[in-house]
């Protein structure tokens, strides 16, 4: 142990500083070998101008290469992978997606997908909206949004610890230790293994996410709301419009951005879903989702690339409406100069 | 010390024309107020001189160089913000040595002038401080010692005292001055909207709108001979008095103007009849507004009036002080 | 907010409102905690929520018998305590009896009387009297029955288990030894890029800002096999292992980096204007604006993405187990708690403290810095309508 701290205390040092040395480096030797500062000078004033050529790629330099070597190839290669065989040699056309598209548990995987997608977004979104809303004007109201928002900082492997815990079953008769089964034992009803249960488990499952991610959509959603100038609601209720009215005509329209926002935030975040699902089922009882489908035919029997691939591009091709429309809105507000 | 020619110079962002064939020759060691309207160009035209915006076309001289490719830091020259600017986390001894730091200067050096600096402009009780500690006067202090410390030849200045309150303003104003006085072979130039500013502390204005230069003189020209009916009315406050109809046509002009102080007042039927509205008594002097056929008029009196409200009043313009402006409203012979 | 709607349902009620809804929130991780503490056995045996209060149970002792007997005021006392002998915890009597079927017959402290003149006190700590006014003569003492009433019982048994035999302790350095790196090295190579993409004159700038803005949805799962690929060549043609630390510090900070970029770019450039013009007026080139005003002035922008990117790459599962792998060496924190859930699934005081030591880190770091993470999230998600 102590040996390992020791190997990553000096690596650090040496990722950190090798980083510092790249920068302060290339920027030193540019101005060693394009001086500019002395003097006025026509040939100051030209090697100026060279320098701020080449030192915006410096700069921007680092970044390149690591988001071309770990995002950008990544995934045209990972297209191209999705075209070939299970070892990335053999070009196979289709057949990877056709054969996806005909395989149950890739059919199941897309129908979970879809009704996680249907059910978590909107029911952060609402819940944060409503959290968001009942909380503004409690002078504990922070408090109770860090305590809405405190998920977000446990792993889903945690979350998830802690739900199996709270779904936990013991058999008819016995006393009970997860809530839940607590709770219906309680009323009378019989205790169930409630993240086996055909169909109804994905709910389960997504009562986990929800969970997580509500103080997301809250915290977000509150900020907007705190922008809303307080004139529109003024005017509007001297207008004489009851407070359900103000809220749908007047609060929500002027936020719709935001709720936009987090919507589609949050259903990104859905569609890669993975540690949930792996941590709580492993994806038996039929919870499987895209993600770990992908997951498994990477390095289950020996890994099929081509498969796994096709997989990971239609999570893609799910994700790029929203990717469109994000870059829509960054070219409309662009700082700077 | 530098002398600044531009010659047809032309700015444009995109396909908006901004600045439109500027041709100016400001002398060195002269202080030259751009004033004008909002939108009218000033502040392109003031950050085109500092190689902050490039020209799209025509040529920028400083000290007899061709500037236009050059960029901002070699062009002598140095400037002073709206806001001031100010490096929020140094302090102002930081924040006047900071030119002096990218020059390459030793510290003693930098030392010695930041403190000969903060001397000249009462500073140096507030070198360690931080700018959100020192009032609006002070900071403007600052900006300027920034300015002073470099050494440059020229300064500019981008509407320094819009940020501050009137008592503020007038005490600053007479800062600048001093400045000026105190530095007599620097070229300054000021941008305001506020033409107070500009009458009070230029050698001479330009007056610009929308992109062009429409007059350049020294103040008590542009007072006593404005060339068009906006510098006419841009320059003096209360604004110019414009009557068109009778009164103008009789003058053979398609309007005539006539500054406040310039009415007297006559019996005669055949000067402007007009009803007494409202009078502003300011002390020093009155301002009667009248209602005549062709428009409200402002007359001034000096200390105060025995005018009454509703009291019907002949105003006669005086020959010697009347403008005249013709149909594209530029002014017409006398 | 509610007041604004003109709605003003008693503050009571909101109160109310707010606090079901927080207790629902909290209840999961609190039974986390609360369980984490308890004996293995309780555990097992009864919810937690039922560790907070005392629990009653009933039990028999036996009273000592004519030996310990003394005479005191005429009388003959037998006196001691019914928890002698018993286990540590032992509780507090709340009732007692002299009948198996009726423990809870008598209050505590009372004095009953029995047969034959006798009468036998039982106070709350245990300690009972028999008193009698002729000599005692069964050698064997008799029993009483009672109701005790056992305190919460907690120990920190769990975690010191868990902390040095099951290789928690471990992992949480495993943890630390990715995440630290993997938090550092982003912020750097992001804030040079970021204050490129804002003020430096760049040919394409848009375009390369609009791919960084769309690489933050690409899921992580487009660069896994590529990526696994290149490393397990890069392995073989080098001669290392495939699964080294400063792989994984890569990846994630190949990973975090348009999360940074779009964080930092968007505060960078709403940074006022003037300040970088000044500067350059005042000779200054771009490397010494960066460094001496920009980086010092967007210090809010750095910290909430280094909280954002601690969490993320703490918790983070796939990237690890991935690009890092299971040993005992590299394992990290969030892998093992997994790997315990099937190994030792039914142990939940393993599970529970396991759990509990993986997120205790990621909570500290949000609670003390909340504000920043919070700015973090509200960076370019707060639009009108």
């Amino acid at each position: 142990m102590f040996e390992q701290i020791i190997y990553a205390f000096f690596t650090v040092i040496i990722g950190v500083g090798g980083c510092f040395g790249y920068f302060y480096g290339s920027n030193w030797l540019l101005d060693r070998v394009f001086p500019a500062n002395a003097n006025n000078d026509a040939s100051a004033v030209r090697n100026l101008k060279i320098q701020s050529t080449i030192r915006p790629w410096l700069f921007l330099g680092p970044a390149l290469l690591l988001l071309s070597v770990y995002l950008i190839f990544p995934v045209i290669q990972t297209f191209w992978l999705s075209f070939h065989d299970r070892a990335g040699d053999k070009f196979v056309g289709m057949a990877n997606y056709v054969w996806a598209f005909n395989d149950d548990q890739f059919r199941l995987s897309i129908f979970n997908n879809i009704l996680w997608l249907a059910v978590v977004p909107a029911l952060c979104t609402l819940m944060g909206l409503i959290i968001a809303v009942l909380t503004d004007r409690l002078w504990w109201g922070n408090l109770a949004k860090s305590l809405i928002f405190m998920p977000l900082a446990i792993s889903f492997v945690g979350a998830s610890v802690i739900w199996k815990f709270v779904y936990d079953y013991r058999g008819e008769g016995q006393d009970q230790i997860g809530i839940i089964n607590a709770i219906v034992t309680y009323f009378g009803g019989s205790p169930q293994v409630w993240i086996a249960l055909p169909f109804w488990n994905n709910f389960f499952l997504m009562a986990i996410l929800v969970w997580i991610q509500t103080g997301f959509a809250t915290v977000i959603l509150a900020a907007a709301l705190r922008g809303i100038p307080e004139d529109t609601l003024e005017a509007a209720t001297i207008d004489g419009a009851g407070p359900f009215k103000i809220f749908f005509r007047i609060m929500v329209p002027q936020i719709y951005g935001t709720i936009l926002v987090v919507w589609t935030t949050i259903t990104v975040l859905v569609l890669k879903i993975f540690d949930i699902v792996l941590t709580m089922t492993n994806s038996q009882w039929d919870t499987s989702v895209l993600a770990n489908l992908m997951f498994d035919w990477m390095f289950r029997g020996g890994g099929d690339f081509g498969r796994g691939a096709a997989i990971a591009i239609v999570i893609m091709v799910a994700v790029l409406p929203i990717m469109i429309w994000n870059i829509r809105q960054a070219n409309k507000e662009q700082g700077g100069h | 010390m530098a002398d600044i020619k531009l010659t047809n110079l032309n700015k444009s962002y995109g396909t908006v024309h901004i600045l439109k064939d500027v041709n100016l020759d400001i002398k060195s060691g002269e202080f030259i107020v751009f004033v004008g309207p909002s939108g009218c160009g000033k502040s392109t035209l003031l950050r085109s001189i500092s190689g902050l915006d490039q020209v799209s076309s025509g040529t920028l001289e400083i000290d007899n160089a061709v500037v236009n490719e050059v960029p901002p830091s070699k062009r002598g020259i140095a400037m002073v913000f709206q806001s001031y600017a100010l490096y929020p986390h140094m302090s102002v001894f930081e924040n006047i040595g900071f030119a002096l730091e990218n020059q390459g200067l030793s510290r003693a050096e930098i030392k010695t002038k930041v403190e000969a600096v903060g001397e000249m402009l009462q500073l140096t009780s507030y070198l360690t401080r931080l700018p959100k500690a020192l009032s609006g006067g002070q900071r403007q202090r600052v900006a300027i010692g920034r300015a002073i410390v470099r050494g440059a030849k020229v300064f500019l200045f981008d509407e320094p005292l819009s940020n501050l309150d009137a008592a503020l303003r007038v005490q600053m104003r007479m800062e600048i001055a001093k400045l000026k006085r105190d530095l007599p072979k620097t070229t300054m130039v000021y941008v305001t909207h506020d033409q107070v500013e500009a009458m009070t502390m230029a050698d001479r204005i330009v007056v610009l709108q929308a992109g062009r230069v429409m007059q350049v003189g020294t103040p008590m020209e542009l007072y006593e001979n404005p060339n068009s009916v906006f510098v006419a009315g841009f320059i003096g406050s209360p604004k110019m008095n414009f009557i068109t109809g009778a009164p103008a046509e009789k003058l053979n002009a398609k309007t005539i103007g006539v500054r406040p102080e310039h009415f007297e007042f006559s019996d005669s039927k055949t000067d402007i009849a007009g009803t007494l509205d409202y009078t502003e008594i300011l002390g020093s002097d009155s301002f009667l507004y009248v209602t005549t056929p062709t428009g409200m008029l402002t007359v001034r009196q000096p200390g105060r009036t025995e005018f009454k409200t509703g009291q019907k009043l002949n105003l006669k313009p005086i020959a010697q002080h009347v403008h005249r402006f013709g149909e594209d409203d530029m002014r017409l012979a006398k | 907010m509610l007041k604004r709607l003109q709605l003003e349902p008693s503050r009571i009620l909101l109160n109310l409102a707010v606090i079901f809804i927080i207790a629902l929130w909290t209840f999961p991780t609190a039974g986390l905690l609360i369980s984490s503490l308890r004996d293995k056995n309780d555990i097992a045996a009864s919810g937690w929520w039922t560790a907070l209060s005392s629990a009653d149970r009933k039990q028999v002792g036996r009273m000592k018998g004519s030996a310990d007997q003394v005479e005191k005021d005429g009388k003959f006392v037998i006196s001691g305590n019914l928890f002698e002998g018993a286990d540590a915890n032992s509780g507090k009597v709340s009732a007692f009896g002299t009948k198996v079927q009726t423990p809870g017959a008598n209050a505590v402290g009372s004095t009953v009387a029995l047969d034959a003149g006798q009468s036998l006190t039982v106070n709350v700590d245990g300690s009972y009297v028999l008193t009698s006014p002729t000599k005692f003569a069964d050698e064997r003492g008799s029993r009483v029955f009672f109701v005790s009433s056992q305190p919460p019982r907690f120990t920190l048994d769990n975690y010191q288990n868990v902390l040095f035999s099951e290789g928690i302790g471990r992992s949480f350095i495993n943890s630390l030894t990715v995440t630290i790196p993997a938090t550092i090295i982003p912020i750097l190579i992001a804030a040079f890029a970021a204050y490129a993409l804002a003020w430096m004159k760049l040919p394409f700038r848009g375009f390369l800002i609009a791919i960084i803005v769309g690489l933050l949805v690409v899921p992580l799962q487009m660069s896994l096999i590529p990526l696994l690929k290149l490393y397990n060549a890069a392995g073989t043609f080098l001669g290392v292992p495939s699964k080294t630390y400063l792989g994984i510090w890569l990846a994630h900070t190949g990973f975090g980096l348009p999360f940074a970029i779009y964080l930092l770019r968007s505060y960078i450039a709403g940074l006022p204007k003037d300040l970088i013009e000044s500067a350059q007026i005042d000779g200054a080139n771009d490397f010494k604006i960066f460094r001496r005003i920009v980086l010092p002035l967007c210090f809010p922008a750095l910290a909430s993405f280094a909280i954002f990117q601690f969490l993320w790459v703490w918790n983070d599962l796939l990237v690890a187990i991935v690009f890092l792998g299971s040993g005992p060496d590299q394992l990290v924190l969030t892998g093992k708690l997994n790997a315990l859930l099937g190994s030792r699934g039914g142990n939940w005081e393993i599970l529970t403290a396991s759990a509990f030591v993986t997120i205790i880190v990621p909570l500290t770091v949000f609670f003390s810095l909340q504000r920043y993470f919070v700015r973090g999230l509200l960076a370019g998600s707060v639009k009108g309508g």
